[in-house]
């Protein structure tokens, strides 16, 4: 019955915000729980699902602080639901410690962050980038995130679907990373109907409870995952274990363990990543901008186009695992990137890191709270190009 | 009637290493071995019971016992076992803690579960010390009792876990104690079959820690001052509060009928299952 209930209106065009395109991508991706704290430029996700959830069978509930919103959701997907929650930096921080619980108990979920200025309370209403390697690094031990980067309304939905795909299929924590901008911004988008979604679903085990290992290393690293009441009755700890999920000191299972977590993500790095590249055929130089940011490039790569400075850009949909292989090839065919970001150069390491100085890295980096214009972006192509 | 034993070792993970983590003496095996009865003589089936904790000594119970189980982070098994049940209402969530988990990094978490009502039985064991880090003071340490990092004598007012639970809108609290190994089986049994949110505090030993500290002797020697300072409800409500000093009481010292969290949501899902869904979208979409 759940699924013949008609969500949102998928016969036109809605103009509708980021966040909103953000509860509805959840709600088609098959999210059935959330909890989450109230905070500002997040809420309006809070907001929808509250309204919208019970619509559809799943739960609603709002937390005592951050801390319990992502252990309730981490509690809700060992028990088989898809599990979301929504915060912005002051949360995500309070986050950190259980996000690190659901990498090593390898717990599928979805915490999307709607970036403001930081540090502390910083800019509550006020557009940042600055969580960018908090997204990577900001629990505690060796783990591979990945992290998603929406630049539009649209993006907003398609990438909440995918954050849950990834989640899936990885049994990690994925990050959706916006920002006060596109939380808010509004959009004129067409939504498509629930039933014409891709949705991936976690691998459910075949053996039967007895031959049971819920962290089996498998050629491919993943393992499958029952749930809650299924008869599989496993152990989940935030202890390093072993294969069986029970605690373990002997080195040869702990690094066993540790690798899993990691080829997991990275073997799978080139499925797992997405760009978008436009203009880039003859480029020299190429604009590098993710969220929000990438809105403006979008367009200050045209105006340059317009005075016939052959410039591109690339922006990468998944920021982590850092897309290498895909943006590795623009690298040796321009002479200068152009990094604009919003905040005082997190991202911009990963492209220094990757072109091996062998191409000149530009920073355009913008922490005031506001955003980085087209204008801004022209006038460092113009020096460049010079 | 099934030996005692029997019944907790259809409860145990065979494949599971013993000996256990707990020192020779420690109550929290006879507290597991309580709630092990309960959940046998309620008839629960194995599957239907998830057991969720958070970090200490207390919170080791769960990786022995035989049923859907969940280690959580320090003071945050409350909040894991509520996405847990809401998930699955119909999995019993039972969560298991020590004094410095649920009430000191877990207490704000402990005081929404029950003022919520979520339908999750939580059992404390306090042994009014954090065991697992060496004897550090916890949110129960009595007023001048020595712990490693209360070299001269507590000088914080302690909670009563009891109270707390009241005074947050539990539906139902109890108080035993590991020496009253049966009556706490019994409480355990009444606690897990309520809805709601239900508060079982067991008192128990922590020799290692707080018994050397304080020259409080054996293990068998602070579970028989046990024996000695409990009070039941039914005499201690004929007593005065001069004659109650220094004891505590044990039994039911709480139970009030509500409905839980569980039913007042669902209560929400059924109205929109009832109602024409076309008229309900369309209502929702535009808001």
């Amino acid at each position: 019955m759940p699924e013949a209930i008609k969500l949102y209106k998928t016969d036109q065009p809605v103009l509708m915000q980021g966040n909103e395109a953000c509860g509805w991508g959840a709600l088609a991706a098959g999210c059935r729980f959330f909890a989450g704290y109230p905070i500002t430029p997040s809420t309006e996700i809070a907001e929808l699902l509250a309204r919208n959830l019970p619509r559809v069978g799943g739960h609603f509930i709002q937390m005592e602080d951050e801390i319990a919103s992502i252990a309730a959701i981490i509690g809700a997907s060992v028990a088989g639901a898809k599990s979301m929650t929504a915060t912005s930096g002051p949360g995500y921080s309070l986050m950190q410690e259980n996000i690190g619980y659901a990498y090593m108990a390898e717990v599928p979920c979805v915490i999307v962050n709607v970036q403001r200025g930081g540090p502390s309370t910083g800019l509550p209403t006020k557009v940042s980038q600055a969580d960018t390697m908090q997204a990577k690094w900001g629990t505690h031990g060796d783990y591979y995130p990945i992290v998603l980067a929406p630049s539009s309304v649209k993006e907003c939905f398609d990438m909440t679907v995918k954050a849950f795909n990834m989640a899936e299929i990885y049994r990690v924590p994925v990050t959706l990373l916006t920002d006060e901008v596109l939380g808010h911004m509004r959009e004129i988008v067409t939504l498509p109907e629930p039933s014409a979604v891709n949705v991936s679903n976690r691998a459910r085990p075949v053996d039967p409870p007895e031959w049971y290992k819920p962290f089996e290393i498998t050629p491919d690293y993943r393992s499958p995952m029952a749930s809650f009441g299924e008869g599989y009755r496993f152990h989940l700890t935030g202890l390093t274990h072993d294969e069986s999920g029970f605690p373990t000191a002997k080195p040869g299972e702990i690094k066993a363990k540790l690798d899993k977590l990691k080829l997991k993500i990275m073997r799978h790095r080139e499925q797992i990543t997405e760009i978008r590249s436009d203009l880039m055929e003859d480029a020299h130089i190429m604009v590098f901008a993710y969220g929000s940011t990438a809105r403006a490039a979008r367009q200050a790569i045209r105006i340059a186009r317009k005075k016939r400075f052959k410039v591109g850009m690339v922006q990468p949909l998944t920021i982590w695992p850092f897309p290498d292989d895909k943006i590795a090839p623009f690298l040796e065919q321009v002479d200068t990137v152009v990094v604009p970001e919003l905040n005082q150069g997190q991202l911009i390491g990963e492209i220094e890191r990757l072109s091996r100085r062998q191409v000149k890295v530009v920073p355009l980096q913008r922490y005031d709270g506001e955003l980085i214009t087209p204008a801004q972006i022209v006038d460092v192509i113009k020096e460049e190009h010079a | 009637m099934e030996q005692s034993s029997n019944i907790t070792h259809k409860y145990l993970r065979a494949k599971k290493k013993f000996p256990n983590v707990w020192c020779p003496g420690c109550g929290i095996g006879i507290a597991m071995g309580a709630m092990i009865r309960a959940i046998d003589g309620l008839g629960l089936q194995k599957d239907d019971v998830a057991v969720v904790s958070g970090i200490g000594c207390t919170a080791r119970i769960p990786v022995y016992l035989d049923f859907n189980t969940l280690h959580t982070t320090h003071g945050r098994p409350l909040a894991f076992a509520t996405g847990v049940k809401l998930a699955n209402p119909k999995l019993k969530v039972i969560v298991v803690s020590g004094d410095g988990d649920l009430l000191a990094i877990g207490g704000n978490h402990f005081i929404h579960a029950a003022r919520r009502n979520m339908d999750i039985t939580c059992i404390l064991v306090n042994n009014y010390i954090y065991g697992m880090t060496g004897g550090q003071y916890s949110p129960t340490t009595p007023l001048t009792k020595l712990a490693s990092t209360a070299p001269y004598g507590m000088i914080e007012q302690s909670f009563d876990p009891v109270e707390l639970a009241k005074a947050s809108g539990a539906s139902f609290v109890a108080r035993g104690t590991v020496y009253h190994a049966s009556q706490l089986s019994r409480l355990m049994s009444q606690a897990i079959a309520r809805p709601g949110f239900s508060l079982v505090e067991v008192i128990s030993n922590c020799h290692t820690q707080y018994g050397r500290m304080n020259r409080e002797g054996s293990a068998v020697k602070m579970i028989m001052w046990q024996k000695e300072h409990a009070v039941p409800a039914t005499v201690a409500s004929k007593m005065t509060p001069e004659q109650l000093s220094g004891k505590f009481v044990v039994g039911v010292l709480h139970d009030v009928q509500r409905p839980g969290y569980v039913d007042e949501y669902k209560k929400i899902i059924d109205r929109f299952r009832a109602a024409d869904e076309e008229k309900l979208g369309e209502v929702v979409t535009s808001g």
